[in-house]
């Protein structure tokens, strides 16, 4: 389909593709945000959660009646009363044979992992509502509970829940070309058993909610910490039986997401039900130790992949099972997470045949959900630990491994055989400008002498290709989702020339306000400091799908440059009548940074934008058939997603006494098409970088065999600090999407996606002479060490 | 207020902080840098009835060297002692390992003696105090006494400090003149409690054998521990491959890790012997070089 607007030039601009002042920063750097917690409302009550202690266990009954009693608690409500306060969780996802379970934001009979809510307290403090949470007896029979997914399918295991059979909610499977075919051609076939371990998303704001009814005309406004205002607007007033026009969310400041304020949460709905039930208003902020089991998990799949491989390392065609562990019900998006990864299997590869089943298994843990990537770093991970995989047990060299199987430069759009079309791509172009960074043949000199020495060196690569830009809604609504993939702007001009965009992306660290004012101020000629950003309130911003997905460039900022146009094509057509000239006779220009129209030809005739929209604005002389006013808006839904890609390299040096990793570089070329801001790109990398890493080498949730939750703190969950990491070398390669005018493709997600694998490559290949194959991940030292122990052991390995 | 209620005392002298320990005894907690208490407090893991807050007691806030020894007054920061030139000069083995207690802005509130009484055998601060032979005054209704660091540990954060005592100074003997040092930790992040830390410190003669060497380690049971045979084993040797070797056998049969979700016990007792060779070939090379830094 062809676009409505010409594409942008990938050159930067005046203002676009440069670094500018970030807007969000004065206001976040000196303190004076505003986040959730910052509200203080008149009149305004405190609710605290009892949570399970259990993994699983039956509630025998819950005596509210001391808590009630104590000072300042002014209501207890329990899974009896829930009921008759709200309706049951939405999953906003669906697929074939999906079973989903009916829960309610609070355990009615039984609660099903360690966090679960129980019962709520609100009260006129927070430490009142604290000491009545802790006076809320609870009694439970505890039930045998079960945490590996693999047992889970077994017969004979615990349910989750009593009416779904082997404890699984859906299987999934995908599949394209000829599999049979690539196996029985295949030379070789390379087997591994991944696991892509449980994280916590941990952004540096937990989560929080204000909510405020109107005591009279039952107006609710909820203000929340979350990525999804606009999803919550279209979910929250159904639930509690109010009327949407009569539901305002707010999202103020954000510090952080992750993809776990991707959800509708059962504090956001209790506190919007009590705020409703008592007239006043009612605020929940979760404590670090609640984030850890009460917010949602991310990743957790068990992967049994294997390739069919041709002698000379191309692959033919991968076969896997992934044990997706959802943990014990589903939130919003819970079914649709794991389905995500086999769409993404064949990676920056040209691979013919694909057959993957997805299994997705409830089990007595905390639900995972949307964290970084979302189901494609766990693609990544299982495909670029093949792809070495099968170098290491070919004999060949990883690099030339990844050239022979490379979808190539000329061959976009690309259909892949997971039945998706990459939009643009040159993924040799980014290997290349990587490897002119690293000195590869040095390093592998250097290698060998360093094993003489006794010292363990490696180096891994990661080429990936990641999913953004979410999402066409034909597509989205046919793959499962519950709303569309769209996205809203509107820009206004004020009578003094100054301008507002409002945008339907919902920031929360992106800085929506620094790259929209940029793309604004390019289009119509205006100063980066005179455009305004509004986001993140339904009452201001009343269309929209929000920030998830690394999908706001590119749908969320295309709408608001489509919006510009339209409104500088509105202006042009004002122009013309004030200059006297035909519409088509009238040229936009920036002159000396701002923007007019003059007559072709005849620059000396021209009016400057502001004089247009005080024109619009006084209305003395329009054109007939134009409408006073200077505003425009557009809903814009993409044709395609957008593929944006990368390669990165590791080296690692690996202690072989104490099984300590310490990265010595870090290099990654990323491609995501053109650059709004590069700081901003920059951000973005450097962060999922060290998201990534952080899961290849320190994070990992731990429960024992009773479901109980071992790493429930910053103490014990080790997420590494800017002292764990190394210093990033970053680049780029520039492909433009061809998807949308900005020929932008999303870059929230990359850093993480291609980091991950990275790692642990270069961690094995410092010990695959040992006859290290593989570690499970976090590659913490103990596990390390105990590899290279256990390679010893059994005599394998190859001499130095 | 995250945690359980409780009484709040601010006294301003130790007399008064004593008077007050005896009152409530047991149900009393002293809060200083409160580093580990105020979480364990928010967590409701400790309810103590009473806080008794040390921190108006001025006289308490010192770092002195006297007697042959360092005395770090209960109201020290860590940050105080990491910065303070006496320590860099005198005992650098603890400005060494008090980096590796937690970030600077743990350290700009935690205090010496607290962490040393709150006992964690994770934690740097006893593992020196084992190292250098020290001990921690306190003072109770019937006076003030010395506790050596042997008679201080007892388990995991138990010390035998009555509960009505008050610890007021910890006392680090000055390493003998000329001795070289070292410490050296493995942690999972920078900051962290350690997995295994070790401390040295060696004294060389004029051929660079060893003429005494000490080991102290941390993370490696439910108190800090010297290997005394490991020591031992060190007198009059050279620091060869060999004895190296025997020494880190007997480091890792000197103690009874435990394994938890950062680590395995046999991992913890495989490196506590890899790390008490690295720390002693570090400390002879100071040694070698005159004990300076």
């Amino acid at each position: 389909m062809a676009l409505p607007i010409e594409p942008r030039p990938a050159q930067p601009g005046r203002v676009l593709g440069r670094v500018v002042r970030r807007k969000e920063d004065p206001r976040l750097i000196t303190g004076t945000g505003s986040y959730v917690d910052d509200l203080r409302l008149p009149g305004m009550l405190h609710m605290a959660v009892v949570r399970s202690p259990h993994a699983h266990a039956r509630i025998t009954g819950i005596d509210t009646g001391r808590a009630r009693s104590m000072p300042g608690v002014r209501a207890v409500i329990t899974g009896e009363e829930v009921k008759d306060l709200c309706g049951p969780m939405p999953v906003g996802w669906s697929l074939q044979g999906l079973k989903a379970p009916v829960k309610y934001p609070l355990a009615l009979d039984r609660v099903r992992h360690v966090g679960e809510a129980v019962a709520v307290v609100v009260a006129e403090s927070p430490a009142a509502a604290a000491d009545g949470a802790e006076a809320v007896q609870v009694g439970y029979e505890p039930l045998p509970a079960v945490t590996d997914p693999e047992a889970a399918m077994q017969d004979g295991s615990p349910l989750v829940w009593d009416d779904v059979p082997n404890n699984i909610a859906a299987r999934f499977p995908l599949s394209g070309g000829d599999i049979e075919d690539a196996f029985r051609k295949a030379d070789r076939v390379v087997k591994l058993r991944l696991v892509n371990q449980r994280l916590v998303p941990v952004p540096m704001e937990p989560r929080g909610v204000v909510a405020q009814a109107h005591p009279i005309s039952g107006e609710l406004t909820l203000w929340s910490s979350t990525q999804i205002p606009h999803i919550l607007h279209a979910l929250l007033p159904g639930l509690l039986n109010v009327p949407e026009t009569r539901v305002r969310i707010v999202a103020p400041d954000v510090g952080g997401g992750f993809g776990c304020k991707l959800n509708l949460y059962a504090e956001e709905i209790l506190a919007g039900a009590l705020s409703l039930k008592l007239g006043r208003p009612v605020k929940w902020i979760e404590r670090r130790s609640e984030h850890f089991m009460a917010t949602i998990h991310g990743r957790d799949q068990i992967n049994h992949v294997e390739a069919a491989v041709s002698g000379d390392g191309r692959i033919l065609g991968i076969r896997a099972r992934i044990i997706a562990d959802i943990g014990a019900y589903h939130q919003l998006l819970t079914p649709a997470i794991p389905t995500f990864t086999p769409f993404m299997m064949s990676g920056v590869y040209a691979i013919p045949a694909l057959d993957v089943e997805v299994i997705e298994v409830f089990t007595n843990k905390t639900p995972t959900d949307a964290y970084r990537g979302a189901g494609r770093p766990e693609a990544t991970y299982l495909l670029e630990r093949l792809v070495d995989t099968v170098a290491r047990e070919l004999g060949l060299d990883p690099v030339e491994v990844r050239r022979r199987n490379f979808i190539k430069a000329d061959q976009f759009p690309y259909n892949t055989v997971s039945g998706l079309t990459y939009d643009s791509g040159d993924y040799e172009g980014a290997l290349n400008k990587l490897l002119e960074k690293i000195d590869y043949e040095g390093f592998r000199r250097q290698q060998q002498e360093a094993r003489q020495q006794g010292r363990l060196l490696g180096i891994g690569f990661s080429t990936y290709v990641e999913i953004c830009g979410l999402a066409p809604s034909r597509i989205w609504g046919a793959l499962g989702a519950g709303i569309g993939g769209w996205e809203s702007a509107t820009v206004r001009i004020s009578p003094a020339g100054r301008v507002t965009v409002v945008t339907g992306t919902s920031p929360h660290g992106q800085g929506h306000q620094t790259s929209w004012s940029q793309i604004v101020a390019e289009t119509l000629g205006v100063n980066y400091e005179d455009v305004e950003v509004l986001h993140g309130d339904t009452a201001v911003a009343p269309h929209g799908l929000d920030t998830y997905g690394s999908r706001s460039a590119a749908v969320g900022g295309t709408a608001v440059y489509m919006a510009s146009v339209k409104l500088r094509e509105k202006a042009r057509r004002i122009a013309a009548h004030v200059l006297e000239a035909t519409v088509d006779d009238v040229e936009f220009q920036v002159v000396d940074g701002q923007g007019r129209f003059h007559v072709k030809g005849a620059p000396q005739r021209h009016v400057t934008l502001a004089q247009v929209a005080a024109a619009a604005f006084t209305a003395h002389n329009l054109p007939d058939d134009v409408e006073p006013g200077m505003e425009a808006t557009v809903f814009y839904d993409p044709t395609n997603f957008t593929y944006p890609f990368g390669a990165h390299a590791c080296i690692v040096e690996v202690d072989p006494e104490d099984g300590r990793v310490k990265i010595l570089r870090y290099v990654a070329v990323d491609d995501c098409g053109n650059v709004i801001n590069p700081q901003l790109v920059e951000g973005q990398v450097h962060g999922g970088l060290a998201q990534g890493i952080a899961q290849a080498l320190y994070e990992g949730v731990v429960y024992d065999e009773q479901g109980q939750l071992l790493t429930a703190s910053l103490t014990d969950y080790a997420v590494p600090t800017a002292a764990d990491l190394p210093s990033f070398e970053t680049d780029r390669t520039v492909t433009p999407s061809p998807t949308n005018p900005l020929g932008v493709k999303g870059v929230g997600e990359a850093g993480t996606i291609g980091s991950t694998p990275c790692v642990v490559n270069a961690v094995i290949d410092a010990l695959a002479h040992l006859g290290v194959r593989h570690i499970d991940m976090p590659l913490r030292p103990s596990r390390v060490w105990a590899a290279i122990q256990q390679a010893k052991a059994s005599g394998g390995g190859q001499p130095a | 207020m995250k945690p359980p209620r409780f009484r709040y005392f601010a006294p301003t002298s130790v007399d008064e902080a004593v008077e007050l320990l005896s009152t409530h005894a047991d149900a009393a907690k002293v809060l200083a840098g409160g580093q580990s208490l105020v979480p364990m407090l928010n967590l409701r893991l400790a309810r103590p009835e009473v806080l008794v807050d040390i921190n108006r007691i001025e006289s308490l806030s010192y770092l002195r060297v006297e007697d042959g020894h360092l005395a770090v007054g209960a109201l020290a920061r860590h940050r105080m002692v990491e910065k303070a030139p006496e320590v860099a000069a005198r005992v650098p083995v603890l400005q060494e390992a008090v980096r590796h207690v937690g970030h600077v802005q743990i350290r700009n509130r935690g205090t010496v003696t607290g962490s040393i009484v709150h006992a964690d055998p994770s934690a740097e601060m006893p593992a020196v105090l084992a190292l250098l032979d020290g001990s921690v005054r306190v003072v109770g209704p019937s006076g003030t006494r010395d506790i050596p660091w042997q008679e201080l540990f007892l388990t995991y954060f138990t010390t035998t400090l009555g509960p009505d005592e008050l610890a007021v100074e910890t006392r680090f003997p000055l390493p003998p003149a000329g001795a070289g040092w070292s410490f050296m930790e493995v942690a999972r992040r920078h900051g962290d409690f350690a997995l295994v830390a070790v401390a040295a410190l060696v004294t060389a003669d004029e051929t660079g054998r060893v003429k005494e060497a000490r080991l102290s380690l941390a993370g490696v049971g439910g108190t800090p521990v010297r290997p005394e045979r490991a020591e031992a084993l060190l007198a009059g040797q050279a620091l060869e491959d060999d004895v190296l070797a025997a020494v880190a056998d007997a480091v890792r049969e000197a103690i009874e890790p435990e394994s938890d979700i950062h680590a395995s016990a046999e991992y913890r007792r495989h490196v506590a012997g890899v790390l008490a060779g690295r720390a002693l070939r570090a400390a002879m090379e100071r040694a070698r070089r005159g004990g300076e830094g």
